[in-house]
């Protein structure tokens, strides 16, 4: 009897004890650096994938027209506001003529006296003309001299030389009014096609170097957008193809597809530039500039061995995966194909339609890994 | 033959179990201090782990990229790439910065990788859900530590990226999460200001005579668009090919491009010499004080754990026992205690203290057992005083007063 409270404390010493040592030996080997890897394992599966190329571009117009003026000079008038639809032809301003008006009437001035002076010409050489006949007919009748007659030849010439004159000066001034008319109507800003104002850079009493765009037309049915890939992932661009445009301001995608792949690459940036036009130009249109992500869809492939991209590693300067092959690990070296942009990409060399892959894992793997297969990874707690 | 130790621990067993359970969470704490310095040290290696990366080719003369700003060109890499020993090499970018997402921020060193396939050096090496990035922009593959899931949506200054994947263990070496996202995006977020800096910025080159002359037009649009790109990474990563040895490749891209070149162990030096040296060495000299103080509060429980039996060792004297078993008693006492204290210790380190800390925190075998030995010397040399003043008894102790 007397022993029987010992043995009831050596069992309560056990009680803690013995689950305090089993906590310690399950501490000490599923924690830390000799726990076993949790890992999660996916088989190699046969299907087909669709490939698909994804980029980003800005919305810009095919045809742009910057109308300004050829002189410098300064805007009269403009009377255009960005967003109004102008047909072809039609004037959107003018610049200021400064003289160019009065110049025109100093001209028809001058026409008016040329015109005078070629009157004056004129009669003169009727005259000269009725003379020289006259005396050359007092000559037949030996009336006059032959030096007389000379004198009226020659002063038929000179009439007749004068009225040239005066016809070529005639011309010179009309001429050169034309030519300031032609000039006045230069300062009128006229849209050569029907258009869109895009952009209105200066007001009327703006003073503006040659060329200098006043306002910016574009053709609103010319929309397209200058598309970036990255080079490393073009392949298979080309004219045609299906694409799925996504606006920043616009959630929605919309239809569209390549009108062409730009034979200039950006040797720059890396990238591949190609310009995708809308099936149909959404409403309201796009602004000029705004970004849009691109994504082009390339056919189908056949069915080959397919692996989510997560599983490949690289592992001693390979490409490869970790296999699973009767509960060890074993780095294999893969040969990869194309890819998706869900993440599924084909192997090429390397694995069978059902080998076993390692996809995810709480850390980096090693041949000496214990791993521990899992659902999911990413519920373990470090 | 009897125990006498364990016949005294039996007596008081509850007291002996509960002192054990308070030393053992001393030892708890000293053991997560080694953890937290062990996991700052690996924070600092994970890193460079993770970038896949044989050499690091940074802006010369600088300590790029981790411990201090480098930049070059963002076609530097065709170069290098040509370098005979080379095999593989990608331009990366870092930058720490708070990413938002929803409400909330989470500070996390944002990483450009270059486009490419898994492996390319930068990439994530391994992940725990989702994919790798696929698109060339606005993607993003987050370390769990930053408590974003699949699909959610981040704001990375004004883009939003989609997370695709989740991965774990990318820090760092301050101990922040990773956030990849694609190279080209990443130049961008190290450069985009927000949009009434440029807007300013946009202003004040429109005020400039000098840039906005009426007599060149087009001028001012090209020196804004000018302003507004960026050309830079912060460093390149070279892979070097089988057979070729890393230092000799290092000295030709040094030689030859004029670049500096790092290579894997002059980064740990870095990183762990000069990077986190000063945060290390807190710890470390905390983890040294804590030891020393758990070393004396053992030794002061030991012995007043033996001075409570005074009576009863004098008891023990007074019938005649040697002292070699008393000393064995106070001694295996003694040791029984610092293991009980360590195995609590050990539990409590690994379970209840390692998960709450912010940060990453190694509990590494070999420290484990380093400090089970610790523990043990620390019992016995403090048994050692206990056991001095335990032989110094007078026997008639036990019937005096």
């Amino acid at each position: 009897m007397k022993r029987f409270p010992i043995q009831k404390r050596t069992l309560a010493i056990l009680v803690v004890l013995l689950p305090l040592l089993a906590l310690f030996v399950y501490v000490a080997l599923r924690s830390g650096p000799l726990a076993p890897v949790p890992v999660t394992v996916a088989r190699v599966e046969n299907r087909s994938i669709a490939p698909a190329l994804f980029g980003i571009g800005t919305v810009e117009a095919r045809f742009t027209y910057k109308i300004g003026p050829t002189f410098a000079g300064r805007i009269e008038r403009l009377e255009v506001q960005v967003g109004d639809l102008v047909k072809a032809g039609q004037i959107l301003g003018a610049m200021d003529p400064v003289d160019v008006d009065q110049r025109i009437r100093a001209q028809d001035a001058a026409l008016k006296r040329a015109e005078a002076q070629l009157s004056e010409a004129r009669a003169r050489q009727t005259y000269a003309q009725t003379q020289a006949r006259r005396y050359k007919e007092l000559l037949s009748a030996r009336a006059t001299s032959e030096e007389i007659l000379a004198g009226k030849n020659n002063d038929l010439q000179i009439a007749e030389a004068s009225l040239s004159a005066a016809q070529q000066e005639a011309l010179r001034i009309s001429a050169e009014r034309a030519a300031l008319i032609a000039q006045h109507h230069n300062l009128s800003l006229i849209a050569p096609v029907d258009s869109l104002v895009a952009l209105r850079n200066a007001d009327p009493g703006t003073t503006l170097v040659a060329g200098q765009a006043v306002v910016e037309l574009i053709d609103p049915q010319s929309l397209w957008i200058n598309v970036r890939f990255d080079q490393i992932h073009a392949r298979g661009l080309s004219a045609n193809l299906a694409a799925q445009i996504v606006l920043r301001s616009q959630a929605k995608a919309v239809q569209g597809q390549i009108l062409r792949v730009e034979t200039m690459a950006d040797a720059v940036t890396e990238e591949m530039l190609a310009k995708v036009v809308f099936d149909q130009l959404p409403e309201p249109l796009p602004a000029i500039g705004e970004l849009a992500e691109v994504t082009v869809a390339l056919p189908a492939l056949a069915a080959a061995p397919v692996i989510p991209n997560a599983a490949i590693q690289r592992n001693a300067g390979q490409l490869g995966v970790w296999q699973v092959i009767d509960g060890d690990l074993q780095f294999t070296a893969v040969t990869l194909g194309d890819a998706d942009l869900e993440g599924q990409v084909q192997v090429r060399e390397g694995l069978e339609v059902g080998d076993q892959v390692v996809v995810y894992s709480a850390k980096a793997l090693t041949s000496r890994s214990r791993i521990d297969l899992v659902d999911q990874v990413h519920e373990v707690p470090r | 033959m009897i125990s006498l130790a364990g016949r005294d621990i039996m007596n008081a067993w509850g007291k002996f179990v509960f002192t054990g359970l308070g030393l053992g969470l001393l030892i708890g704490v000293t053991l997560s201090m080694a953890g937290i310095y062990r996991g700052m040290v690996d924070d600092g290696k994970a890193l460079l782990d993770n970038s896949g990366a044989d050499l690091w080719v940074v802006q010369k003369d600088t300590l790029g990229p981790y411990a201090e700003a480098s930049s070059v060109y963002d076609d530097t890499w065709r170069g290098i790439h040509a370098m005979p020993g080379v095999a593989r090499v990608a331009n990366v970018t870092y930058l720490t910065m708070q990413v938002r997402q929803g409400d909330r921020d989470v500070r996390s060193m944002v990483t450009g990788v270059m486009a490419g396939e898994p492996g390319t050096p930068g990439w994530p090496p391994y992940l725990v859900a989702g994919r790798q990035i696929t698109r060339g922009h606005y993607e993003a593959v987050a370390d769990i530590a930053t408590g974003f899931n699949l699909g959610d949506r981040l704001q990375i200054r004004r883009n939003h990226y989609t997370v695709v994947g989740l991965t774990r263990r990318m820090v760092s070496s301050g101990g922040d999460p990773i956030v990849f996202i694609p190279l080209k995006d990443a130049q961008e977020t190290q450069f985009l200001k927000d949009n009434d800096a440029i807007l300013q910025q946009r202003r004040r080159t429109t005020a400039n005579p000098n840039f906005n002359r009426p007599q060149i037009p087009g001028l001012l649009e090209a020196v804004i668009a000018l302003q507004s790109s960026n050309a830079y990474v912060n460093a390149v990563l070279v892979q070097v090919a089988t057979g070729h040895d890393a230092e000799e490749v290092a000295q030709s891209i040094r030689r030859w491009k004029r670049l500096t070149v790092y290579t894997r162990s002059q980064m740990e030096e870095i990183l762990i010499g000069k990077l986190i040296a000063t945060s290390a060495k807190q710890i470390a000299m905390f983890l040294v004080i804590l030891s020393i103080v758990s070393a004396a509060i053992v030794a002061f429980i030991i012995y007043t754990l033996t001075l409570g039996k005074i009576r009863e060792i004098a008891v023990l004297k007074l019938i005649g026992t040697r002292n070699r078993t008393i000393a064995g008693l106070i001694m295996q006492q003694s040791i029984a205690l610092g293991i009980i204290g360590f195995v609590v210790g050990k539990i409590t380190a690994t379970l209840l203290m390692a998960p709450i800390f912010p940060k990453y925190v190694l509990l590494e075998p070999l420290d484990s057992v380093i400090g089970f030995v610790a523990v043990v010397v620390i019992c016995i040399l403090a048994s050692i005083f206990a056991i001095r003043a335990a032989l110094k008894v007078d026997p008639a102790e036990a019937i005096g007063s």
